[in-house]
């Protein structure tokens, strides 16, 4: 297997793929939204509980591929906590990663464990995958009840 | 040459020498080709057609006294007479080029049904239908008041078909030869033959058909044949719409322009003959060029040892990948084309594309413009091998080892 593709499917990816992390319908969400991918057919609902301004809650419902179910399951694990201005941050930083050149820089404190998508940016087909989830959450948050593309 | 002369047998490594892409490499791998459903490869006797043209011959067509524009237009014109004997169609006139399959079906919904369409009418197509076998005439039923009824298909991807879905409201049967998502090949001239009892127009969605077998229009039958070269292993931006004389004449024009008229003044414009009427614009010359020499190439090979070393493939795969764990097989009919779509338990198929296409091994993945089959069977997406008569059995085990790769990431 090469060595790109090993950088891709990192087992803590393909960890979160087989176990994800709170994939859970939320009842009590203060703001959720709706994902498609048309590329793959990935769907995804996304979500959030808002209590004064932090992400008291994040959950996401759906199918996908292992880059977008992982990439899902580690938002919600990163995000737990966090102002909505910080998440933004993150998600900022997280594109730059993904959209990146291979072996630019991480910005490790900000992104933590997310930074094990680095080796997305080898396979620009696979950002729509890794950003899906996070595209979603931003529309939540946003309080845009619309239907998000990746497209 | 002399039709008497034996013809060398088929051997599979020598027609791949045709095909320059094919010696490539892919991530370091030799590629493995198997997404011909999608576009086949170019042998280079087309590639060389298409590049003698444009160094030699490129003019317009049809309207210079000039020495060029004859040998364009007899480059052309020649194209259509190979594909009117491909085909098997009564009548040069009969052949219309297009862009591909999907703009013959687009004129037809335009220029032969929606003129006919009352409120109430029905349009009947299959649930194995490609998009562009449903959009045109979602698109015109709309318009009309008219709507789409389905002949639906059993696990296995056949038609359940019943006459009775033939109605006195029905204005148009279209249906697929051979599925793109599931490989069935219909039996077209029964449907056919059962619409034209009725009195029912048909059109036959032939791009995954005519790159596996011969085509006759005349013994199916049909009204209408559509077909893209790119899927024929020609050139991509050239189709065919094959459509009976009579109905061919009847029709208005699809597109205005250069080419369909016989005179314009600003008060009238009279149109053309058929073909010329659909053909307005400047038309793809180089790709019908490259068509002719994809028919040409393909004649010179021996259809049933081709057919033959497809059938084989497509056994083989479809016994080697059941006995991949995990692995189903969508699509499972008596009579197939060689394709082969499939779902791996607990693996997204982007995740197969992706795994596969690192070992060199390129199939699709999705949903293959096919959602309503996928929602038949409950899947979002799906993955595909398809085959062309220059894959190799060597490459069909090479698709299993790299499932087996796939596998191992997944386990």
């Amino acid at each position: 297997m090469s060595d790109e593709l090993r950088e891709l499917y990192q087992e803590l990816i393909l960890d979160h793929n087989k176990k994800p992390r709170n994939r859970r319908v939320m009842a009590d969400a203060t703001a959720d939204a709706d994902g498609y991918n048309p590329l793959c057919g990935d769907k995804i609902h996304v979500f959030v509980k808002v209590e004064g301004g932090r992400i008291a809650d994040v959950s996401f419902d759906g199918i996908g591929c292992a880059i977008s179910t992982a990439s899902a399951s580690l938002m919600t694990t990163s995000l737990k906590g966090k102002t909505l201005a910080e998440a933004r941050e993150i998600f900022e930083r997280f594109h730059e990663m993904v959209t990146g050149e291979p072996g630019a820089p991480v910005d490790g404190e900000a992104l933590g464990k997310l930074a094990v998508f680095q080796g997305v940016c080898e396979f620009p087909v696979r950002v729509k995958c890794a950003t899906l989830a996070w595209h979603t959450l931003k529309a939540a948050i946003d309080r845009s009840q619309d239907r998000v593309t990746t497209e | 040459m002399h039709r008497t002369l034996a013809r060398p047998a088929f051997d599979v490594e020598t027609v791949r020498k045709d095909f320059p892409i094919l010696q490539g490499h892919v991530w370091c791998k030799p590629l493995v080709y198997l997404d011909n459903a999608a576009t086949s490869q170019k042998p280079r006797a087309v590639l060389e057609a298409v590049d003698r043209y444009y160094r030699e011959h490129n003019s317009n067509v049809h309207r210079g006294v000039h020495w060029l524009s004859g040998a364009a237009t007899k480059d052309y014109e020649g194209a259509r007479d190979k594909v009117r004997a491909w085909l098997n169609a009564a009548g040069r006139e009969e052949i219309v080029f297009t862009r591909g399959t999907t703009e013959s079906i687009n004129l037809v919904a335009r220029s032969f049904l929606r003129p006919r369409l009352k409120p109430g009418d029905e349009v009947l197509v299959t649930e194995m239908e490609h998009h562009s076998n449903i959009v045109p005439w979602q698109i015109v039923c709309g318009e009309a008041g008219a709507k789409l009824s389905v002949v639906p298909i059993d696990d296995r991807g056949e038609l359940l078909f019943d006459e009775k879905l033939l109605t006195p409201r029905t204005r148009l049967f279209a249906f697929v030869h051979a599925s793109n998502a599931l490989g069935t090949l219909n039996p077209a001239k029964d449907l056919v033959r059962a619409a034209r009892a009725r009195g029912i127009p048909t059109l036959v969605d032939g791009a995954q058909a005519v790159p596996h077998m011969r085509v006759d229009v005349r013994d199916l039958g049909c009204d209408f044949y559509a077909f893209s070269g790119h899927k024929l292993f020609g050139p991509t931006g050239i189709g065919v719409l094959y459509g009976r004389k009579e109905l061919l004449d009847a029709m208005p024009p699809y597109q205005g322009g250069g080419e369909m008229i016989r005179r314009v003044t600003f008060e009238k414009t009279t149109w053309n003959d058929i073909p010329y009427k659909f053909e307005a614009g400047t038309p793809d010359i180089a790709g019908a060029v490259g068509l002719g020499a994809a028919l040409d190439y393909l004649g010179a090979l021996d259809a049933e040892a081709l057919h033959d070393h497809e059938a084989t493939l497509l056994a083989r795969a479809t016994e080697a990948l059941s006995a991949v764990r995990g692995l189903r097989i969508l699509g499972t009919a008596r009579r197939k084309v060689s394709l082969v779509t499939f779902d791996l338990e607990g693996v997204h198929p982007h995740d197969i594309g992706q795994i596969l296409d690192q070992e060199g091994v390129a199939v699709r993945t999705g949903h293959h413009c096919a959602q309503p089959v996928m929602d038949r069977f409950g899947v979002p997406a799906t993955a595909r091998a398809s085959f062309a008569f220059y894959n190799t059995l060597a490459e069909v085990d090479a698709l299993v080892a790299a499932l087996g790769k796939v596998r191992e990431l997944f386990a």
